[in-house]
């Protein structure tokens, strides 16, 4: 965990793009190289199921293949017979839990499947579990268990699903929104334009599958697993199996990749724990891929209407965003999709309103950009075909409705660069001179080439964390705290502030991460990880800091004696007197005079109400896209894509390119590719796996910039840090569908776009 | 059953009982000779996580049964850095960045090394790209792989004489 990096020289693009932040002469805001590349190029990097403890056993679910209905009967037998099976868990023997499945766990935990009863809700639904002591004879006992059920007719679309109107969307949000008089607003309107949008279901497809390894002492676990949430998560697991929470140790160095689907419980992962539990042995339970197509969420279905008034002036009279989301039968999780309307552009009238659909699948969950990716990839077209009913540019139209506050409630944004934004997106990628009718640009080889732009927009939480900072008599300090790397960069950027924090070099700093017994980092999550454990690591190293000029000026034979707190500052490990720098003294000697061994500080953060009251936060974008169609096979190819983001304070800006660079590809992911295809009879889905289920390979995507526009924001927190991790999906989506429209002047309103539609009406 | 498979795997000789006849290479790999560098993603040979090196050339080691790598010689992740000296292509993983969660890196690693010795990437982005495809990188990293192949690629020609990441012959018995 203590590989160094040394900072990388700054690249003349980001000398340009983003200022150095000179606190302490530090290294935030340096883009210095991940600290754990080293482990993670050469294989060293430790993922959940790499974990193989002495006495391990193999479990595999056995998952349902039909939608709905009961499992009538297990061939528990011939599973039990195959040489090395030790044991299959059914409902018939399945030990006990504490807490009822079928109850949401608070505060996020959903009704979860862990063989409570024979019922089957959804095809991928565990219904048995194979313990054995291979991998290769847990798999045949699966097989062998040659499930019979009592199927009865799979709710799977409009047409046979239960409507019904969502109270609360997403995460606790409220389903309807209201602001102003829409008739009033679309009836004075110079014109409306309306349509009818869908996004598929989409499935987190981490790399790493869902894994669990679990060891139990007696009334204790060790679960290595990977977890966007450790504290929340072990506090959940301790409430299934009836223990206290300090019982559960969490262990979760590295994800391979989580974008939602690791952040809340699921079924699959509570039945490795428990088959652990009930045979007194560490067992390891990883899903295959297509068991990741239904037990551990995915991004909800979606069916939008929009309805856009203008006026003369090209400017919104009213928005109205309809969405349906489908979710499962016995659980919520209606896509936020319509409040992505609240977020953007200045209209006088606006309404939101969100309808669930029951149908036999998953629960939906969180992913990457909930809501927010799938409302804009609706609006941006909506406005696109807006600015083109006004005769206008789409950029000068979304300038004209420009939001100077926050739509409806007319807060101040706590900052806003979008404007920025949009001026050096356009500028880098060259939008000047764009033909405003469609179908008119060619390349060289005759391919149709279209032009779009879409606005990105995310909002910036800041959840509850902490974290311990430890000085150490050599002047090297280890901080502390609970938090994921699942590709982020965590690891680096919180390092980089604690470092910052304490006036050290970062190859000063030790940084310790991934366990639920570490002070609670809190969630990986709604892109606010660095802005809530940094600022909480920037605290503990504050609060290190005060103490030692305490210790310091307290000491008459300091070089600092009689300097107040305000009166030093902290750098490369020394604290200098500010009036006169000259004098300073070491953080080792400070200790080593003061008779202390180390020095432990700690932090918190959490957003600071009277703000959040105040301002709205978001980050912002825009996202240029070109794309080149060949004629004869109307084949899509995002062919170039720019991005320019503000998104508050950058503390790395090499990850954070990374970080936009990811967003942007599941934008073209989504704009052109995902899609997961249920079977209308069955329900099964039929492409769940990598080679059908298609996400982007290095072919689809072409060289992408990403500018990092410069935002200072003090309000959001004290760092004034944003989010950068989810904002590439939202613009990018919009963005490549109207460069669609540009090259052919087809409107495809369904997600993905696919070829055949640009056939069909060709 | 019973079946005895001799392999050498980063340099090193493995003899090995194998008791199932169903177990993969990559299985063997993970969960019999303790090297989890080489990881699951899909098991169905399409997402490219497991590749390593069998007699140098590029596989899934999903899609291999164990008892047929009688007599192979194996390069895993783990065989790349010579010692505290990473490969070429690693160091340029790191550099451009080409990679976020890291659990494809190491397939993504295996391929370059074994597409840059046969001579196949040249210094051509378009033609990494396709030839890199076969990895795929949930997170996107894509752009920065592109970039580490390219430079990894560029380095391997200057040096006129192979990369020398790993003896790919083992010769220290187990």
């Amino acid at each position: 965990m203590s590989e160094q990096m040394s900072p990388e020289r700054m690249s003349p693009e980001t000398q340009t793009t983003f200022p150095r932040h000179v606190r302490h002469g530090s290294n935030s805001g340096q883009p210095v190289s991940r600290r754990d590349g080293r482990l993670k190029v050469t294989g060293a990097a430790t993922y959940a199921a790499d974990n193989h403890p002495e006495g391990l056993l193999h479990a595999v679910i056995a998952t349902s293949t039909i939608a709905r209905g009961r499992v009538r009967s297990l061939d528990v037998e011939a599973a039990k017979a195959h040489p090395g099976v030790v044991e299959v868990i059914t409902p018939a023997n399945r030990m006990p839990l504490h807490h009822d499945p079928n109850e949401k766990m608070p505060p996020f935990g959903f009704r979860v499947e862990v063989l409570q009863d024979d019922t089957v809700r959804y095809v991928n639904q565990p219904i048995a579990v194979v313990v054995a002591e291979t991998l290769e004879a847990a798999t045949e006992g699966v097989r062998l268990l040659a499930p019979r059920y009592e199927e009865e007719d799979a709710r799977t679309g409009l047409d046979n699903g239960l409507r019904h109107e969502a109270q609360s969307v997403g995460v606790g949000a409220p389903g309807t929104v209201s602001f102003g008089d829409l008739d009033a607003g679309l009836k004075g309107a110079a014109r409306v334009t309306e349509g009818d949008y869908s996004t598929p279901p989409q499935y987190h497809n981490a790399m790493e599958p869902h894994a669990v390894v679990a060891e139990w002492d007696g009334d204790t676990v060790t679960i290595d697993m990977p977890n966007q949430a450790l504290r929340m998560s072990a506090a959940s697991y301790a409430a299934y199996f009836g223990i206290p929470a300090e019982n559960v140790l969490i262990r979760s160095p590295f994800l391979g990749g989580g974008f939602g689907s690791k952040a809340i419980l699921n079924g699959p992962q509570i039945l490795g724990i428990l088959a652990a539990r009930q045979l007194g042995r560490p067992v390891k339970l990883v899903l295959t891929r297509a068991q990741m197509y239904g037990p551990v969420g995915h991004r909800g279905r979606t069916w939008q209407k929009l309805r856009l008034g203008t006026g003369d002036d090209g400017k919104l009279t009213a928005l109205h965003h309809h969405s349906i989301g489908a979710t499962s039968s016995f659980d919520d999780f209606v896509e936020p999709a319509a409040n992505a309307s609240l977020m953007l552009y200045e209209s006088p009238a606006i309404r939101v309103e969100h309808e669930g659909l029951r149908l036999d699948i998953g629960t939906p969950g969180p992913m990457r950009a909930p809501g927010e990716a799938s409302g804009s990839a609706s609006l941006e077209i909506a406005m696109d075909e807006a600015a083109e009913a006004c005769g206008m540019d789409p950029l000068a139209f979304r300038l004209a409705n420009y939001a100077e506050t926050q739509p409806g409630t007319g807060k101040p944004f706590s900052s806003k660069a979008l404007r920025e934004c949009y001026e050096q997106g356009a500028a880098a990628f060259g939008w000047a001179g764009r033909p405003l009718e469609a179908g008119t640009m060619r390349d060289e080889n005759g391919f149709l080439v279209g032009w779009g732009m879409g606005t990105a927009v995310f909002p910036c939480p800041q959840f509850p964390a902490e974290a311990r900072a430890t000085l150490r008599a050599d002047g090297t300090a280890l901080v502390e705290t609970g938090g994921a790397d699942m590709g982020q960069g965590a690891w680096t950027a919180l390092a980089q502030l604690a470092a910052e924090s304490l006036g050290l070099d970062l190859d000063k700093v030790e940084f310790h991460s991934g366990r639920s017994d570490l002070p609670d980092g809190g969630v990986a999550g709604g892109s606010g990880h660095t802005a809530s454990a940094g600022q909480a690591l920037s605290n503990a190293g504050g609060d290190v800091i005060a103490r030692l000029t305490e210790l310091a000026t307290g000491d008459p034979d300091s070089p600092l004696f009689g300097a107040g707190n305000i009166g030093v500052v902290a750098a490369e490990g020394r604290l200098h007197r500010r009036d006169d720098e000259t004098r300073s003294q070491s953080y080792a000697d400070i200790l080593a005079r003061a008779g202390q061994k180390e020095l432990v500080g700690t932090g918190k953060s959490g957003r600071d109400p009277a703000s959040a009251e105040a301002f709205a936060m978001h980050s912002h974008g825009a996202v240029f896209a070109e794309v080149k169609i060949d004629p004869n096979l109307m084949q899509v190819r995002v062919s170039r894509l720019v991005g320019a983001f503000a998104a508050g304070r950058i503390i790395n800006p090499k990850l954070v390119r990374s970080q936009y660079y990811g967003g942007m590809i599941w934008g073209i992911s989504f704009a052109l590719q995902e899609e997961a295809v249920a079977d209308r009879r069955t329900g099964r889905i039929m492409n769940a796996d990598l080679a059908e289920y298609h996400v982007p390979v290095n072919a689809d995507v072409p060289r992408m910039e990403a500018i990092l526009v410069p935002e200072e924001d003090p309000r959001v927190s004290p760092l004034g840090i944003k989010g950068v991790g989810e904002i590439g999906v939202t613009g990018t989506v919009g963005a490549i569908a109207n460069a669609v429209w540009h090259a052919t002047g087809i409107r495809v309103r369904n997600y993905p776009i696919r070829i055949e539609d640009l056939l069909r009406r060709r | 059953m019973s079946l005895s498979i001799s392999l050498a795997i980063n340099g090193r000789q493995h003899d090995v009982a194998l008791n199932d006849p169903r177990v993969t290479l990559l299985d063997l790999l993970r969960e019999r000779l303790d090297l989890p560098g080489t990881k699951k993603g899909c098991d169905r040979g399409q997402c490219g996580a497991c590749t390593v090196l069998v007699d140098g050339r590029r596989i899934n080691s999903c899609l291999a049964l164990a008892a047929s790598m009688d007599g192979a010689e194996i390069t895993t992740i783990e065989g790349l850095a010579e010692g505290d000296e990473l490969h070429p292509v690693q160091a340029a993983f790191i550099e451009h960045d080409a990679f976020q969660c890291g659990y494809c890196t190491p397939g993504q690693i295996m391929s370059a090394v074994g597409l840059i010795k046969e001579g196949m990437a040249g210094d051509d982005p378009e033609r990494v790209r396709e030839l890199m495809s076969g990895n795929i990188c949930r997170c996107g990293a894509y752009q920065g792989i592109t970039e580490a192949v390219l430079e990894a690629g560029r380095k391997a020609a200057e040096n006129a004489q192979p990369q020398t990441g790993n003896p790919d012959t083992g010769k220290d018995a187990a």
